[in-house]
């Protein structure tokens, strides 16, 4: 069972909290922090897991994560769970990040926190691994994301109009998440 | 006013239609935050009161809204359960868009607890059941976040009917939702179980993966229910091209073998395949985890076992020399798994995991490090060492170096030193390691250089002269103290230059190094130890002096000198000592000027040898006939005072002295010095007649005296004990009098003698344990064996081994003492099992669950045997599997239908959350169908195999029951595809494991099977491992009787398994065989199983005595045989005896009594007419044995004519077959 998902910065601000068991929100902060504490100390070029103790109340959890430019991906996951497997997983889900945003960077999370839950949810139910084929999750997110323009229909277009106004004043997007070359070694 | 509230809803209404426009997003809400880092709370905060503002409008965009910014500040920390009803107002919108927001909302806020859940089981309903595949998927999304038991109840059906779908999108999450009603309700289980395993066999293999997810997950909680899924498992895995399925499958089967040695043999051959094939390293890695998995459940009887293990280890080889550092630390840990069982394989990459060492990752370094100490032997041990060494002088980082540090002692001493051949190379080593600049671990060094000394004798005369140059240069670790707590070990070399001064080679010397010293410098607990040595040092020069007066005088005075700058020490304790030291010797010098002083009177201050006393030596004291240690001895009320005096004094007895735990032996020799003397006094007092009266003076004087709390606590608790027995219960001193042996009183001799006799019986426990060990042969048992026992021990079997160095028995007592002294460590044992229990079982929701599950998974194989099976009455199970699928439509729409009509489902319905239902649940549509279960006679062979089996062993456990799928697996591997009725029957023969003993370690089940070429039996043992440890050095010692002998014994009347290891709550099987010679009687065998339970750190012995039950039917086996044979036979006159029964068997079904009789006695139809039936089988001597049964008057008397050549035998069984029945 994966039992949490989560992705912070570099600077410990959280950017997607997902945990598949209820803890109340001090707990689920606490939990971040402890984990950021963990994984942040780390070097690049070390192992990508580590024992996560006690992090989630209970000894059977280990940390495995990925970091990607100024992003920590971390899956709490349990024994049995595949260490490589998840690995992969995370890798799954970054790619599917990527296609969705399109050259996905920090902001697209930042901004759109909502739409990556929405992601996630292709890819993981409930703690169990849901999919990890890239085009399946990418086509469902897609005829969702469809459904939704549909639904905002004209409606909608104040609406965005003002979103784009806002927006003018915003600094060119910046893409920063650069995804390395895939290790596919791994893959399936 | 009318004005303005027109005004009000003009300007309301232009809200509701623009507001979106005007509010802010969650965009806009993201930048503020992002632009208001310094108050961000504040700016957070303002912004929830504008959300709550926009949850009161009401429009539904704007709520969406509103309610997506919370999901977003839910995640920075606040909590927004507040919201949860707007929430729910959300999620029940009719736009897919609005929907997604408030279910995810939901999804991240609302849990098991939220109460406002209650409101939205309609809607959710309503929801899954949405036309639009991506609503009831957003559904069923949030429901596996929120659900909760009445959620899970309720919806339970619908699930179910989206789990037939077309829709894969919509099959796979209905499947993994399925899970997680599971655990909020575990009595779906049952009911769903047979369309959870269907879907095993989904076209789509992304619905196959999610039942295989949670059938994994559900059978990692209770495995041995899973058993009979085996065979399907086994063939996904053989098939699957999914590598995420064959993950799991290939995890599921590692947890599966060790339950099932049979179906570890059948995976080597697939997973070494796979290993050989794959490409994918996630793959590979976890069958090389389960191919461990197996080797270790299986040590030893498959054909290429050693082969298996060195493609792991060279496959894993590879991983830890592959650049990735994931790699190489899940191979060096998939390495530690091999190292438990097969250490040589491993020991032969020695340079590999060494590489390790140097690795740049932390993690990868401790990694190799673990693997390490499990490598060592006693050939390599001083290499290993020394490339550490060498590694510690180059590594950097402090806490890595004490890492290293605390580890080569941990290898060096494990097992009570086993791999050391050379003591004086150790203590060198030792010695080396207080040169390690800035090291936290001085006391562990002390520790170590103060047991070596103590429990090797040969080591001492080494250690000492070490030990004196440390002394010597003691003013090195003076300095940089504060940083180090390198000078600890001081404190060993200084007990040990003094306990063992005639070792000294210039003691002279090393005493003027030790007062030369500034040992005020050091802590006081050292220092105590350099003040209490300088006596015994001096005391030994005097006496070995030959009474040379001036040499004695000249010494004693410089002495006194040096002496006196101690006594401005500033430790309490430590001026203390100096004092007291300095006026024995001021006594001393006084006495030898009026030439009155006698040596002895100095040297009785420290006679006698000081031995480890193992910290549960005192209770082993057997209570003395006649004392009663609950009755009162003095009047209640001073009860609670005795209590403290007596808590304070076990405190004192190990704080006083620099004292924990692992050093507690050297801390009691430490207390007997100090107080032996007021000991001794106390222990003459209670041996004189007038107790009476010196109670009461005693009292007395107690009161009165006021130092009495503080010097005679012990005292205390003697005098208590009053009659002359009582005084044994002096217990607390028995240490010391016992290494003191100095005690004049005739009690105490004997209660030391009680004590050693207890030593003895532990000593020789331990030595047939150690015997046992290497009757097992194996190179890792004989190096156990190694630890030496006693210094007494010379007859001990590892002489040869270590021809020199005895290791005293200290470091054997405590785990002797634990041998024998179980109460202590079962308590001890427990409470970790317990703890270690609640923690492993996370959820209470899962908790319940295993308890639950037990019941479903005899099931599974149940519907499809009996569906394709011709049954005459209908019975439960079939129109469960047929009805299954429509049943949750029929039910919601007929629900309240049938209740009104049916009166029989109302009786029914209360049942149906009972557990008894669920052994066979039935839907209301099967409430029709006749007699229900529990009174019906059930013709088909499944339900019939549970009564006769719950007839048979009434004793059984639960998870007994359970594990009688255990054998059934073997059959339905060996050809693949299962449920043939033959093999039906021949499982339910050997399904019936019976309890026979139980221990705290171990459950012992058997069962029997008579093997259809000799006259054997064929017993199989069910051992379960109830206990955390590993179980091991198993055999089976059987007293043979007239008519049955015990074949294939190791020794006489013994079979030993020295192969066979129990892991944590594992099972195996023991087959063991029986040659019979004679059947006429049922025999009850004494058996004897023993077996030695690894604990964390002592192994103790454990034997079962139980009888071993062969009743005569276990003599017969199956023959089947032609009508016209049978008549030919029974017209022959061959069959002289005959025996008659009447039974009433309370069933009103004769064929299924016949079915039943058939089964549990191994016999077989003849000819079977109307309410008549004749039987036929034969005993494994070759008897004949032919019954006729008839029914009689009513359909459940039965009588049974038996027929054969032996009058004994029959009557026996037919008594037999006539008590089953009652």
């Amino acid at each position: 069972m994966i039992k949490a998902i989560l992705v912070f910065n570099n600077s410990a601000k959280p950017r997607l909290v997902k945990f598949f068991e209820h803890y109340p929100e001090e707990v689920q902060q606490r939990i971040l922090r402890d984990t950021y504490q963990l994984v942040s100390k780390r070097d690049d070029n070390v192992c990508n897991f580590l024992e996560g103790g006690s992090i989630l109340g209970d000894n059977d959890c280990r940390l495995i994560y990925r970091h990607y430019a100024t992003l920590y991906f971390i899956f709490c996951v349990d024994s049995s769970e595949s260490e490589l497997g998840i690995l992969d997983l995370i890798q799954v889900f970054v790619e599917t990040l990527d296609k969705c945003f399109e050259n996905v960077c920090e902001l697209d999370l930042i901004f759109h926190a909502d739409k990556v839950h929405y992601i996630l949810q292709e890819i993981c139910f409930g703690g169990m691994v849901l999919e990890t084929n890239l085009n399946e999750v990418v086509a469902r997110v897609d005829e969702q994301s469809k459904i939704e323009k549909q639904e905002a229909g004209i409606s909608a277009a104040p609406a965005k109009a003002m979103t784009a106004l806002k927006e003018m004043n915003l600094p060119q997007k910046i893409k920063d998440i650069k995804l390395p070359d895939l290790n596919l070694n791994l893959r399936f | 006013m009318a004005m303005s509230v027109t005004m009000d809803q003009v300007v309301k209404r232009a809200k509701d239609s623009f507001g979106q426009m005007f509010d802010k997003s969650l965009h806009d809400l993201v930048r503020g935050i992002r632009n208001h880092k310094d108050n961000e709370a504040k700016y957070i905060n303002e912004a929830i009161d504008e959300i709550k503002q926009e949850l009161k409008q009401d429009n539904i965009a704007v709520k969406a809204n509103a309610v997506n910014k919370l999901t977003y500040l839910q995640m920075l920390g606040y909590d927004i359960s507040w919201s949860a009803f707007n929430i729910i107002e959300v999620m029940s919108s009719n736009k897919f868009t609005f929907k997604r927001t408030g279910y995810l909302a939901a999804s991240q806020c609302f849990h098991e607890g939220t109460d406002v859940l209650m409101l939205t089981t309609n809607m959710i309903r309503k929801d899954l059941n949405s036309s639009s595949m991506y609503e009831a998927a957003t559904a069923m999304n949030g429901l596996s976040c929120f659900i909760n038991g009445d959620l899970a109840h309720d919806l339970a059906n619908d699930i179910m009917i989206l789990m037939s779908s077309t829709k894969p999108y919509i099959r796979k999450r209905a499947v993994l939702l399925l899970y997680k009603v599971f655990l909020n309700n575990p009595d779906a289980l049952k009911p769903a179980f047979p369309r959870l395993k269907e879907k095993l066999e989904d076209p789509d293999p992304g619905v196959q993966a999610a039942a295989v997810n949670v059938i994994c997950e559900l059978a990692r909680r209770n495995p041995k229910n899973y058993l009979p899924l085996a065979p399907i498992f086994f063939r996904l895995m053989t098939t699957s091209t999914n590598n995420w399925v064959l993950i799991k499958i290939i995890k599921l089967f590692g947890a599966l073998t060790p339950l099932e040695p049979r179906l570890g043999k059948k995976l080597i051959e697939p997973l070494t395949n796979l290993i050989h094939s794959t490409s994918a390293m996630s793959l590979l890695y976890e069958c090389i985890n389960t191919v461990i998995a197996v080797l270790v459940s299986i040590s030893s009887g498959l054909p290429n076992h050693n082969a298996s293990i060195q493609l792991c280890v060279q496959k894993l080889r590879i991983l830890i020399e592959d650049s990735d550092q994931n790699l190489k630390y899940l191979g060096l840990l998939a390495m530690s798994k091999i190292l438990q069982t097969h250490p040589k394989s491993v020991q032969a990459h020695n340079d590999l995991i060494m590489q390790c060492l140097d690795d740049k990752d932390e993690s990868i370094r401790l990694r190799a490090l673990d693997l390490l100490s499990g490598m060592v032997s006693r050939k390599n041990l001083m290499d290993i060492v020394r490339k550490l060494m060498i590694h510690m002088d180059k590594s950097e980082g402090s806490h890595y170096r004490d890492e290293l540090l605390s580890k080569i002692i941990e290898i060096c001493s494990q097992n009570d030193y086993q791999h050391i051949t050379n003591f004086e190379w150790y203590i060198s080593i030792l010695v080396e390691l207080t040169r390690l600049e800035g090291t936290k671990h001085g006391n562990l060094i002390a520790l170590q250089v103060l047991d070596v000394a103590v429990r090797v004798e040969s080591i001492r005369p080494f250690a000492c002269n070490q030990m004196a140059i440390l002394l010597a240069n003691a003013h090195v670790f003076i300095v940089g103290s504060n940083t180090t707590t390198v000078a600890e070990v001081l404190y060993a070399a200084a007990w040990i230059c003094g306990e063992f001064c005639s070792y000294l080679k210039e003691p002279q010397e090393t005493l003027q190094a030790i007062l030369n010293t500034k040992v005020t410098l050091f802590p006081g607990h050292i220092q105590s130890v350099y003040y209490q040595n300088i006596l015994k040092i001096v005391t030994h020069l005097i006496q070995s002096s030959n009474n040379d007066q001036a040499f004695a005088k000249q010494l004693i005075s410089t002495t006194i000198e040096k002496m006196s700058a101690f006594l401005s020490s500033g430790d309490v304790e430590a001026q203390e000592r100096a004092s007291v030291s300095l006026h024995i010797l001021k006594t001393v010098l006084k006495l030898l000027e009026k030439s009155d002083f006698n040596i002895n009177e100095l040297s009785v201050l420290f006679e006698g040898s000081l031995n480890p006393v193992a910290p549960k030596a005192q209770r082993k004291v057997a209570v003395p006939n006649g004392l009663d240690l609950d009755a009162w001895i003095n009047e209640p009320p001073s009860e609670s005072e005795d209590e403290s005096v007596v808590s304070e004094t076990h405190y004192d007895n190990k704080g006083l002295f620099y004292g924990n735990s692992e050093n507690s032996y050297s801390s009691n020799s430490y207390a007997n010095e100090a107080s032996s003397y007021q000991k001794t006094k106390n222990y003459v007092e209670p041996t004189a007649d007038e107790l009476e009266q010196q109670r009461e003076s005693r009292k007395q004087s107690e009161q009165m005296n006021p130092f009495y709390l503080k010097d005679t606590k012990k005292s205390k608790a003697t005098p208590k004990t009053e009659t002359p027995t009582t005084a044994t219960n002096g217990n607390e001193n028995l240490q010391s009098s016992l290494s003191k042996g100095a005690i004049p009183s005739n009690l105490q001799v004997s209660l030391s003698d009680q004590l050693y006799r207890q030593a003895k019986i532990d000593e020789e426990n331990r030595r047939l344990k150690k015997k046992s060990k290497v009757d097992g042969t194996s190179s890792k048992k004989g190096k156990k064996s190694s630890k030496k026992s006693d210094t007494v021990a010379a007859d001990d079997n590892d002489d040869d081994i270590y021809p020199t160095i005895k290791v005293t028995r200290g470091g054997e007592l405590p785990e002797g003492a634990t041998a024998s002294g179980n109460e202590d460590n079962d308590d001890d044992n427990n409470t970790k099992v317990g703890n270690k229990n609640k923690k492993y079982d996370p959820h209470r929701a899962l908790n319940i669950d295993l308890n639950e599950v037990p019941k479903p998974t005899p099931s599974p194989p149940q519907p499809k045997q009996t569906s394709q099976k011709p049954v005459d009455v209908p019975s439960p199970p079939p129109p469960e599997s047929h009805e299954k699928p429509k049943k949750p439509k029929k039910k919601t729409t007929a629900e309240k239908e049938a209740k009104a009509t049916n009166s029989k489902t109302k009786l029914k319905k209360p049942e149906r959350s009972d557990y008894k239902e669920l052994v066979s649940p039935i839907d209301d549509e099967e409430t029709t169908a006749p007699p229900p279960p529990a009174s019906s006679t059930i013709p088909n062979e499944k339900p019939k195999k549970k009564k006769t089996k719950e007839k048979k062993s009434t004793s059984k456990t639960a998870a007994a029951e359970a594990n009688q799928s255990a054998p059934l697996l073997f059959d339905i591997m060996s050809d693949e595809i299962p449920s043939s009725n033959q093999s039906t029957q021949q499982q339910n023969e050997q399904d019936l494991y019976k309890l026979a003993a139980q221990s705290d370690n171990l459950t012992v089940e058997y069962s029997i099977v008579s093997k259809t070429s000799a006259a054997e039996l064929d017993v199989t043992f069910l051992l379960k491992n109830r206990t955390t440890s590993i179980i091991d050095h198993i055999s089976i010692h059987v007293v043979d009787s007239m008519s049955s002998k015990l074949l294939n014994t190791t020794s006489a009347n013994r079979i030993s398994f020295p192969s066979l290891s129990l892991f944590p709550h594992a099972q195996n099987y023991l087959h063991v065989f029986f040659t019979i010679n004679a059947i006429s009687f049922p025999q009850k065998l004494k058996t004897t199983l023993s077996c030695s339970v690894n604990k964390s750190n002592q192994i103790e012995n454990d034997t079962i005595e139980f009888k071993l039950n062969l009743p005569c039917s276990q003599y017969l086996r199956r023959k089947t045989l032609h009508s016209d044979a049978f008549a030919d036979l029974m017209n022959s006159g061959t069959l002289t005896s005959q025996s008659n029964v009447n039974i009433s068997t309370g069933k009103p079904n004769f064929t299924s009594i016949i079915n039943t009789i058939c089964q549990s006695y191994r016999l077989t139809v003849v000819d079977n007419v109307n309410s008549a039936a004749s039987l036929y089988a034969e005993t494994i001597l070759g008897h004949p044995v032919a019954l006729l049964i008839k029914s009689t008057n009513s359909p459940s008397n039965i009588s049974i004519n038996g027929k054969s050549t032996e009058a004994h035998f029959l009557s026996n069984l037919l008594e037999e077959i006539q008590t089953s029945f009652k």
